[in-house]
């Protein structure tokens, strides 16, 4: 497990540090086209060969590392500020007409999978990463709402809440104090989770059109250029591929290391 | 039982109505007027007027909203504006290829995901498990649209066993099972690798209540155990799981198509949005729509079948 | 000849010493008690027997049982002998059956899966056995699910499903701990002519001294994986050899120096009390029915009085405690503190809600894990502001129940659940409160760690002149802390008055019955004590 936990540890570091460095700093300008340099396979001066253009693969994914974890992360951010306010106000006020109506407007956004939600809003506003963003984020809402609802309802019945009652607190400040802080394990995976969910559909986005619009790059734009070329070039499809598998493996492996660490009954027994 | 039938069958209609509105809105509302986004900035007065009078745009919008569900009820969608053909010829013929594509690629994930979740459950904590569950770990990372190039690159180019993408058509259902072998494939693999994780961890849950330590003490073997007494208490988090997926099908199904170039929902919806036309994009919503708030009702049936507490709560 | 014979029965969980050298001999067809307190190792050693030790589990020793090891036998073996020559039942009947199976199904599968009988038999089989643990089936179709039936119900399919081959052995791990008393007066009266009848072998699994005086004539009492003290049950609860035995015993009907310094006045008075629920409506379109929780209860405390509620699960007396800490609003009637209306919510003054504190059952939901127990104790301060001294008021708290300053800056789970029942009772302490409602505070403890919490309750009364509200299901603990007993039923007060008077004349015939079902050791058994011990 320690293992798993390590290796996730690391590829994820490993993409956030390609981004990180790809905001001063790429190999190769992934701007400037050299057509006499195209579809090269790996080599000294280009580990990982050039594309259709010429342009360097290897910057191109640290580039667009950059571009999957910045939809990916604020996509995320958008689906728990508010989707765990949601959440917490529903648990609050469970069985109250609020909270079916919180919960019923959730169950309505799930029916509108995050594609059909990226389908109506570029028919609308075309395509760009920014429209990417919002219905991935849309679609984490009711995901957060969820868990955190989910989380908070059976520590509402618990004594301590009931003590926090006696106390004369009331529910803003119990769900505050007493709910929050206990469910924030829950949310921290269920966060990896949607990140690395939200990397994969930002993926899938871009690949079709709907995402990434040149030249912000991107990985599953690279791979939409690269599909007509595979039989030709086929480390042009490959590497952005084992890009997107690496980072969502090592965010996936390093949500369930957290979710085994942060685990009540196991860290009890340490 | 028919309280409840009741009760889903209303939420089901609330949502449907729901949804529409949002749909209507998004379309009909926010892009200004829907006429001159359709013919874009060129298109002179007169055409625009037209166009405006023939999708009924100069009507008040409660009552195109009426038309629209209306419409759509008795199976009129309205004329693609730019196929200048019913919107419902045209999905119908699209849904023959998408439907097919999104059920193969769940029963290959249900026939993939059962025995690999029941094998893991079954030896939990020892090398079958963690071979199970590394596995998926790398199966739910797969992206299917890559997943897909990679088997169009190894099954249909080098082996040639598939072939590489476009459909021949149901006239010969051999033909058109292969044709939709290795999309069903691409879409199936990460779903299976998930409601793998799910049932495992779903059986493992269950394998800890009381009663199966009371089934033991009956003298069931561990065998018997799960499969008469935990697996069907394990299955209502797979139904709620295999519900949602077949939202991400139909969904992973538009991309897939353009991997294959099948001539399915996806490609339509694709291309006309391309060609801005509007109507052909808010029929085809609106029926991926239906088809999830449709799933996530049968998914509700189904726990009734399974779960006595609710069934009898009539 | 013995059933079964245990020698030197040494079993590990994760190189953890859980039971070691347990040594007993269980006779054919008597009961045989085996008594201890929680983590004792009484359950293990049943699960040892029946070969269904939790993952990670080592066995050292033997069990024969019919010229047989069980502790050697293969997994293939031990299912043919579980359910067909040993049957066993647990304490949760509500979790014990599943929930997708109807009962016929569940009782016949015994005999489905030994291939004892043809799936018809089987049901036929499934019928009589229901019908023989009191379940008949023109009132209790096979077709029923465990959600339609009571605890006390599920648990006689349970014993149904257990005997339904006519084991040689009944094994029943805390059967009646779940229940209540009037229900497991006659569970236990059920098992009782169970052995009788069927010639079978009875393993009782208990907690409780008084079951066992009333059932087995053999017993083993255990403690720390160790059997201390075995003996025929007579002998053994009248000589009382062992210390810990003696230690037992004595905090077993331990009661508590108490010096009530009951004042004139009503400090808490309930008049009319009516608190009522909706229920889920039986068809679509017909009223919610409601359910009459509290129905018209009155009482009243006075300070530095302790009150007793008593009454089995589901009579109301938890709603009726959290209607008088204002936690729920009433429909009808009043409830007053020293004068001043008690209300739900916001509406209640805070300064007269700090006159109220409350202690709960579980020692383990009664804490925010997150918050050490500095923060945990103080947090009634929100009452009444927090005062510049709030830290050596807490640690002073904090030693009044017998725990240290430097506990404040550790975390709940560093403490055992007498401990943390003491830290609940200084966090209802720290503001000074006038009434403590004591909500089955110590129905979850051990009988010495509960002693001790009821002695600590008693010095905290005549220290502080508190009243308590002393609500809960055991009619014996509460004959030993109270000076008046209320007791209560389907939301009404059917008896009130001083405790002893109650329990030594009960007037109403449900206070009877609860009296009467109420397991006891025989009195003449307890006078040898004194000459024991001289």
């Amino acid at each position: 497990m320690r293992v798993s936990f390590a290796l996730g540890l690391a590829l994820a570091l490993s993409a956030l540090a390609a981004a990180l460095v790809a905001l001063v700093w790429t190999p190769y300008d992934t701007s400037t086209l050299a057509i006499a340099e195209k579809l090269q396979p790996p080599s000294a001066t280009h580990w990982l060969g050039t594309d259709h253009f010429g342009r360097d693969i290897a910057s191109l994914l640290m580039a667009g590392a950059k571009t999957s974890i910045a939809v990916a992360l604020v996509a995320v951010g958008i689906g728990m500020g508010a989707g765990v306010p949601l959440g917490l106000f529903a648990a609050a006020t469970r069985g109250s007409l609020a909270d079916e109506v919180v919960m019923r407007g959730n169950d309505l956004v799930f029916a509108f999978p995050s594609l059909v939600i990226a389908i109506l809003i570029t028919a609308v506003f075309g395509p760009s990463a920014t429209n990417a963003i919002i219905a991935i984020g849309i679609f984490n809402i009711p995901v957060f709402a969820r868990v955190t609802r989910g989380g908070a309802l059976s520590l509402w019945t618990l004594d301590f809440i009931r003590a926090a009652e006696v106390a004369g607190k009331g529910r803003v400040r119990i769900s505050a104090e007493h709910i929050l802080p206990n469910i924030l394990n829950l949310l921290i995976v269920q966060g990896t989770i949607q990140f690395s969910l939200g990397i994969l559909a930002e993926a899938g986005l871009s690949y079709v059109g709907l995402g990434a619009q040149p030249p912000t790059p991107s990985w599953g734009r690279m791979l939409a250029e690269a599909q007509t070329m595979v039989t030709i070039a086929p480390h042009v499809a490959i590497f952005p591929g084992l890009a997107i598998v690496l980072t969502v493996l090592g965010l996936n492996l390093l949500g369930d290391g957290l979710r085994d660490y942060l685990d009540p009954r196991s860290r009890r027994a340490a | 039982m028919l309280r409840y039938l009741l009760g889903r069958l209303v939420s089901l209609a609330l949502s449907l109505v729901v949804a529409s509105l949002v749909i209507f809105a998004v379309i009909e509302i926010v892009p200004g007027d829907p006429a001159s986004y359709m013919l874009g900035l060129n298109a002179s007065a007169e055409t625009v007027a037209a166009l405006r009078e023939r999708l009924g745009l100069n009507e008040a919008l409660p009552i195109r909203y009426i038309h629209w569900v209306a419409g759509m009820a008795t199976g009129d969608f309205g004329q693609s504006y730019t196929y200048k053909v019913p919107v419902a010829d045209l999905v119908a013929q699209r849904l023959a290829v998408s439907l097919p594509l999104a059920l193969y690629a769940l029963l290959l994930a249900v026939l993939i995901a059962f025995p690999a979740g029941l094998l893991a459950a079954a030896r939990r904590g020892r090398a079958a498990d963690a071979a199970v569950m590394g596995a998926t770990q790398v199966g739910i990372a797969l992206p299917n649209f890559w997943f897909a190039m990679l088997l169009v690159l190894t099954f249909a180019l080098h082996w040639q066993l598939f072939p590489a993408g476009g459909f021949p058509g149901w006239s010969d259902p051999l033909a058109g099972v292969r044709a939709l072998t290795l999309p069903a494939v691409a879409l199936a693999l990460p779903q299976a690798a998930i409601l793998a994780r799910v049932l495992r961890s779903a059986l493992i849950e269950t394998l800890g209540q009381d009663y199966i330590r009371t089934a033991r003490a009956k003298g069931l073997t561990e065998g018997q155990t799960m499969l008469r007494h935990a697996l069907r208490n394990a299955m209502i988090p797979v139904l709620t799981i295999l519900g949602m997926q077949f939202s991400f099908l139909l969904a992973g199904a538009i991309i897939i198509e353009n991997v294959f170039y099948l001539p399915g929902l996806g490609r339509l919806i694709f291309q006309a949005i391309t060609q801005r036309d509007l109507i052909v994009v808010e029929s085809v919503v609106m029926i991926l729509v239906f088809a999830v708030i449709l799933v996530t009702f049968l998914v509700d049936l189904a726990y009734a079948t399974i779960d006595p507490r609710l069934r009898k709560r009539a | 000849m013995s059933l079964i014979a245990v020698r030197d029965l040494s079993v590990s969980i994760h190189r953890r010493p859980i039971l070691a050298g347990v040594t007993f001999d269980l006779a054919e067809g008597g009961i045989f008690g085996l008594v201890g307190e929680s983590g004792s190792g009484k359950s293990m050693t049943a699960l040892a027997l029946m070969g269904l030790l939790p993952e990670g589990a080592s066995v050292a020793g033997r069990a024969e049982f019919g010229g047989r090891d069980l502790l050697t036998l293969s997994e293939r073996a031990l299912a043919g002998i579980r359910g067909k020559e040993i049957g066993m039942i647990f304490q949760e009947p509500m979790t014990a059956l599943n929930p997708m199976k109807t009962i016929g199904d569940q009782v016949a599968e015994t005999l489905l899966v030994h291939r004892a009988a043809s799936r018809d038999g089987a049901r036929e089989a499934a019928r009589d056995k229901l019908a023989r643990v009191g379940l008949p089936a023109d009132r209790f179709p096979l077709s029923l699910y465990p959600h339609e039936l009571s605890g006390g119900q599920r648990q006689r399919v349970a014993i149904a499903m257990a005997i339904a081959l006519r084991p040689r052995l009944l094994i029943a791990d805390e059967p009646t701990t779940a229940l209540d008393v009037t229900t497991q007066a006659q569970i236990l009266d059920l098992l009782k002519g169970l052995t009788r009848d069927e010639g079978m072998a009875l393993m009782l699994i208990t907690h409780d001294l008084a079951v066992v005086a009333g059932m087995a004539r053999q017993v083993a009492v255990m403690k720390g994986g160790h059997i201390v003290e075995e003996g025929a049950t007579e002998t053994l609860f009248r000589t009382r050899a062992h210390d810990y035995t003696r230690r037992l015993f004595a905090a077993s009907d331990h009661r508590p120096v108490r010096r009530p310094r009951t004042r004139d006045g009503s400090l808490l008075s309930v008049e009319h009390a009516v608190r009522e629920y909706l229920l889920p409506r039986p068809s679509a379109f017909a009223p919610h029915p409601r359910l009459r929780a509290v129905d018209g209860v009155s009482l009243t405390i006075r300070p530095g009085e302790s009150v007793g509620l008593v009454g089995e699960s589901g009579c109301g007396k938890s709603t009726l405690s959290r209607a008088i800490l204002g936690l729920d609003p009433l429909q009808q009637g009043a409830i007053r503190l020293d004068g001043q209306a008690v209300t739900a919510g916001h509406t209640m003054p805070r300064a007269l809600r700090a006159r109220m504190q409350v202690v709960f059952q579980d020692p383990y939901g009664s804490f925010n894990p997150r918050q050490r127990v500095g923060r945990l104790v103080a947090e009634p301060f929100h009452l009444t502001g927090t005062p510049r001294d709030a830290r050596d008021r807490v640690a002073s708290a904090l030693e009044e129940v017998g725990l240290s300053a430097a506990d404040m800056g550790k975390y709940i789970h560093e403490f055992s659940g007498g401990q943390r029942q003491r830290i609940a009772i200084a966090r209802a302490l720290i503001i000074r409160p006038d009434l403590i409602v004591l909500d089955e505070a110590v129905s979850a403890l051990d009988v010495r760690v509960r002693a001790q919490v009821l002695d600590l309750l008693a010095a905290l009364q005549e220290s502080h002149g508190l009243a308590y509200l002393f609500v809960s299901h055991d009619l014996s603990v509460v004959r030993r802390v109270t000076d008046r007993v209320l007791v209560m039923r389907k939301g009404r007060i059917v008896e009130e008055g001083p405790t002893e008077e109650v329990f030594a004349g009960p007037r109403d015939p449900y206070t009877q019955a609860l009296l009467a079902a109420t397991p006891t050791i025989p009195e003449d058994w307890k006078e040898r004590t004194h000459a024991a011990r001289d």
